[in-house]
């Protein structure tokens, strides 16, 4: 992980994790894009020798940490979105970053969908359709997130 | 090229450990809340991340504050002078009643209630988390922060601590789906509670009678039960009563009075002195007793 600039990566992933605490107005605040899981998701597909399920699971825990949810809401919900990528890395590798930010859309909806999920099973939350807006966000967000991150290995040498 | 082949484990296999952790942890957190302790050291951990995530905010108030103009100080100077001059018109009026209220409470032999110690703290980040309504607090376990500590701000209740770090920790709202508050009814006394709704502007109130005396505008205060929080602070003000003989119970929705969107500073309230105080009251009194 550490070899090769791979701590770059880690920094990264806290930058994430802090601009997902920023304080933000409560209407813009349900706008806020799933930081942590593009960046997961960007590493994910550049090296997944490096960046794994554990990893997403080890980010979420700190997620969960953060947002003082139940411990394991946002872990569990992280490792399960980041396996479809890892498995499918090298498909998804191939397309377009437009047909790429459609997928995200999708993983960042199965995300968030979880995490509701587990919360209406511990507590009765119920369903608003604001639960859902981080994935516009965070499919308009994608091909910026993709070429700056790509700029960063390139520059850096991450391998 | 790396050897991306040649790894240990598969994917499914760390998605299977991963899982298996996931529901471990969510089992012993949310049904067994083993993690109380464990939590403190947690948010003590994190909480570097949670000031850094703060500063851009932190910054941009430190100049809003620092870039007013003179004429604004002057106004408001001038204000909180008439301010404090009400106030202790006020405070003087409030000397005498109190102590008639204690020698009326002292006739009656019931423990004078006596007074809390209050504890200033600023808002570190309000989270982004839709679920549950919490935010952070900069005072921890060195400031003498403790688990269940009631929190309200210049109009009222906000909530209590629910984890305690060190240098900070995290307050549950009243609005949260999770919490509920025993209030009662300011001008009849009627007791309730007010469950949060996990709307920020609404707390509802379960198993009220069709039968009973409330109506919008009816300020609700704690009514002390309970424990947690001390008696008579606003808490909500009713917005909404809906008696539909049709359904078992009224539907009764109430706005907290204090600001929760907009949270900046807030008292932490401590009971000990006052849990002191009647404690030596009523051991004088079993003292008196004996005697």
């Amino acid at each position: 992980m550490f070899s090769n600039n791979g701590y770059i990566i880690i920094l990264t992933l806290l930058i994430a994790l802090m601009a997902s605490i920023t304080p933000m107005p409560m209407s813009v605040g349900d706008f806020r894009p799933d930081w942590v899981l593009i960046v997961l998701l960007y590493w994910c597909l550049a090296l997944p020798n490096k960046v794994n399920v554990i990893t997403a699971w080890v980010m979420g825990f700190i997620l969960d940490v953060l947002l003082g949810s139940v411990l394991g809401v946002h872990a569990c919900a992280m490792a399960l979105s980041i396996y479809i990528v890892v498995v499918n890395f090298q498909k998804i590798r191939n397309f377009s970053v437009w047909q790429q930010a459609l997928i995200v859309g999708v993983l960042s909806a199965l995300y968030n969908l979880i995490v509701f999920w587990l919360q209406r099973f511990l507590t009765d939350v119920v369903f608003l359709p604001s639960y859902l807006y981080p994935v516009i966000t965070t499919i308009v967000l994608w091909p910026w997130v993709f070429l700056l991150l790509r700029r960063v290995r390139r520059h850096f040498h991450i391998k | 090229m790396n050897p991306i082949f040649n790894q240990g484990t598969t994917p499914a296999q760390r998605l299977f450990l991963a899982l298996a952790c996931s529901a471990a942890l969510i089992f012993f957190d949310h049904k067994m809340a083993v993690f109380e302790s464990t939590r403190g050291y947690l948010q003590s951990l994190v909480s570097p991340l949670q000031y850094m995530a703060n500063a851009p905010k932190q910054m941009l108030s430190w100049a809003s504050d620092n870039l007013v103009i003179r004429q604004q100080l002057i106004k408001e100077n001038q204000d909180f002078r008439e301010n404090e001059l009400f106030f202790h018109e006020q405070l003087m009026q409030l000397n005498i009643v109190r102590r008639e209220n204690e020698r009326l409470r002292s006739l009656l032999s019931s423990p004078v209630s006596g007074k809390n110690t209050k504890m200033f703290a600023e808002i570190l980040s309000v989270d982004g988390d839709r679920y549950s309504h919490q935010v952070v607090i900069n005072r921890g376990a060195q400031d003498g922060v403790y688990d269940g500590q009631p929190v309200l701000d210049e109009k009222g209740i906000v909530g209590q601590i629910l984890h305690v770090g060190v240098s900070s920790s995290r307050v549950i709202l009243i609005s949260d789906i999770t919490h509920a508050i025993p209030v009662r009814i300011q001008r009849n006394g009627l007791r309730l509670i007010a469950s949060g709704s996990g709307k920020i502007d609404r707390l509802t109130h379960d198993f009220v009678p069709h039968s009973a005396d409330i109506k919008p505008g009816d300020l609700l205060v704690t009514s002390g039960l309970g424990g947690k929080f001390p008696e008579g602070y606003p808490v909500s003000r009713v917005v909404l009563v809906r008696t539909d003989e049709s359904r078992e119970f009224a539907i009764v929705y109430s706005k907290p009075v204090a600001q929760m969107d907009r949270l900046r500073y807030v008292l932490l309230l401590s009971k000990e002195k006052a849990a002191e105080s009647s404690f030596s009251l009523k051991s004088q009194q079993a003292k008196a007793g004996k005697q």
